[in-house]
């Protein structure tokens, strides 16, 4: 799981509020699932350029957590614009799992 | 570097609206099929072709398997072939045109009338499936995927249509005989064209998405499932072609044995699934499914005894009347059963919780119905299964009416869960997450 930032400190700050939203079916966070890619901060706009992917494409949870990841970034930089892409190359795979992630579904 | 996506849109699934519909009407068709099975009993000690039997069966396989796999699949198509459903005016004309045919088809083979109710019955059932069927073709269309699921789902839309259609022209058979044979001569057909191409092909296709999804399992092998669907298809126009033109039941055995293969291929893509799952928890209703694929061998087992009896002569409608009732009260019930509370809760949870997501704490899809009552019900709804089975063994109306009342309690707790999930308004939840 790597996000890619330009920002490290503002994606550490971003990544644990996006431990909120949890994909309702497994049950794991999308921080932890793996399904952000991208956290860019433009703090001269300021905007956040976003990327993000689901498990699978037109997965019937994936405009909840689309929209609640969009949320989360806005209330937590509430002076910056989201730009928040949905993002299929590459595919997410459970390679992206985090560690803590995988221990959570061994449980 | 990450590749850009076409389009900042998110996902554009099939609204609830659509779906939900589907699920109330399977559920009450569920139950209004374990009540019949009461007041109907005796028929199971007779003939399977029997004016009772036809109605349960209808019941069982349009109002309960058909509606509730149609209002899935207009969820999880769009999921298969990465694009939304081409018309939910056509999804919603599916469900009434089914929701009018169904009763008057039934009611039609119950008191044994072939006029107007079963006639009106079975055009709007085909009117349905029609435009089931042109909705998933428009859908597939749109895309330029390669899936070998999508494959199996438009497939097995084809061969419902082709089901619909024999059904149909079987009803009218009664009444104006044009086929040259009565109508009971062809049932096998109507009846193999059915529970193989609509609810085996479905199930696999749907299924061979769904587990490893589920499972968040690393297998996958899409040559497999190619030698699946090849041996359905061809084992079914093969048993069309013995059944019109070599019609002796020695050859039956080839079409049998390549499903069977099918079945056990299908079973083996499974195993592997969960065995090189990530994900070590399986909730009750993953089990349930997984139960379920197990429990498509068990018609093949009765399937084999029939074309035994065919060769032997020997009597054999009782056979056939658990064969049939392994299929729709077995496999299906119990894929239904467990399929049903790994989706529906989601559907409705996304219904409500849609904006609340990331700003509260939200209660758990699996929140929204009884767990506890789930597993009541499938302990009763497999004994009532077991017990049902031995009653029409023993043609002992007792037991037969035994079975039905615990397959009743079943019903009844499906139907508390089912509509304790349709009617959940939002609660704000203290519970843990992730």
């Amino acid at each position: 799981m790597e996000v890619i930032s330009n920002n490290p400190v503002l994606c550490t700050i971003a990544l644990a509020a996006l431990e909120q939203v949890t994909d309702p079916e497994i049950g794991l966070n999308v921080v932890d699932l793996g399904l952000i890619y991208q956290l860019d901060f433009d703090e001269a706009k300021p905007e956040i350029h976003a990327s993000m992917t689901l498990t699978t494409r037109f997965c019937p949870m994936g405009d909840t957590i689309y929209e609640a990841v969009k949320r989360v970034l806005k209330e937590t930089f509430k002076n910056y614009s989201i730009q928040l892409e949905l993002c299929f190359s590459p595919a997410w795979t459970a390679e992206r799992i985090s560690p803590a992630g995988k221990e959570f579904l061994n449980r | 570097m990450l590749a850009q996506s076409n389009s900042n849109s998110p996902v554009n699934t099939t609204s609830h609206r659509v779906v939900l519909p589907f699920y109330g009407y399977a559920a009450l068709s569920f139950l209004a099929c374990c009540i019949m099975l009461f007041f109907s009993a005796e028929a199971f000690t007779k003939h399977y072709f029997h004016p009772h039997t036809l109605a349960i069966t209808h019941i069982m396989a349009l109002g309960w398997g058909t509606m509730i796999i149609l209002g899935a699949s207009h969820q999880l198509v769009p999921v298969l072939i990465e694009k939304s459903l081409y018309s939910t005016k056509l999804a919603y004309a599916s469900f009434f045109l089914a929701a009018l045919g169904i009763p008057l088809l039934v009611y039609g083979f119950y008191i044994f009338e072939m006029g107007w109710p079963a006639k009106w019955g079975g055009r709007f059932v085909l009117l349905s499936v029609l435009c089931y069927t042109i909705n998933l073709v428009a859908s597939v269309s749109k895309t330029n995927t390669n899936s070998v699921h999508a494959l199996f789902v438009v497939t097995a839309s084809f061969w419902l249509f082709i089901t619909a259609f024999l059904g149909l022209a079987l009803v009218y058979n009664f009444t104006y005989t044009f086929l040259p044979k009565d109508t009971l001569h062809y049932l096998p057909l109507h009846a193999h064209a059915g529970v193989i191409g609509w609810f085996l092909l479905l199930v696999i296709g749907v299924g061979s998405k769904l587990i490893p999804m589920f499972l968040i399992s690393k297998y996958s092998n899409t040559r497999l499932l190619w030698t699946v669907y090849i041996l359905i298809n061809t084992s079914l126009l093969l048993f069309f072609l013995l059944f019109l033109y070599l019609p002796s039941a020695t050859y039956f055995f080839i079409p049998a044995i390549a499903v069977l293969l099918a079945i056990l291929l299908f079973a083996y893509y499974c195993y592997n699934c969960f065995k090189q799952r990530i994900r070590q928890m399986v909730d009750e209703q993953m089990k349930f499914s997984l139960l379920s694929v197990l429990m498509m061998l068990i018609p093949v087992v009765f399937l084999a005894g029939i074309i035994g009896w065919l060769l032997s002569d020997k009597a054999g409608e009782r056979m056939t009347l658990i064969y049939g009732f392994t299929i729709f009260f077995g496999w299906i019930t119990a894929l239904i059963f467990g399929m049903t509370f790994k989706t529906l809760p989601f559907i409705v949870w996304n219904k409500v919780y849609h904006k609340r997501v990331g700003l509260e704490k939200t209660p758990n899809p699996k929140d929204l119905f009884n767990n506890h009552a789930f597993i009541v019900m499938s302990l009763l709804y497999l004994s009532g299964f077991v017990l049902f089975i031995s009653g029409i063994y023993m043609s002992e109306t007792f037991v037969l009416n035994f079975a039905a009342v615990i397959l009743i309690a079943a019903a009844f707790l499906y139907n508390f869960n089912v509509f304790k999930v349709l009617m959940h308004k939002p609660v704000a939840h203290g519970g843990d997450q992730q």
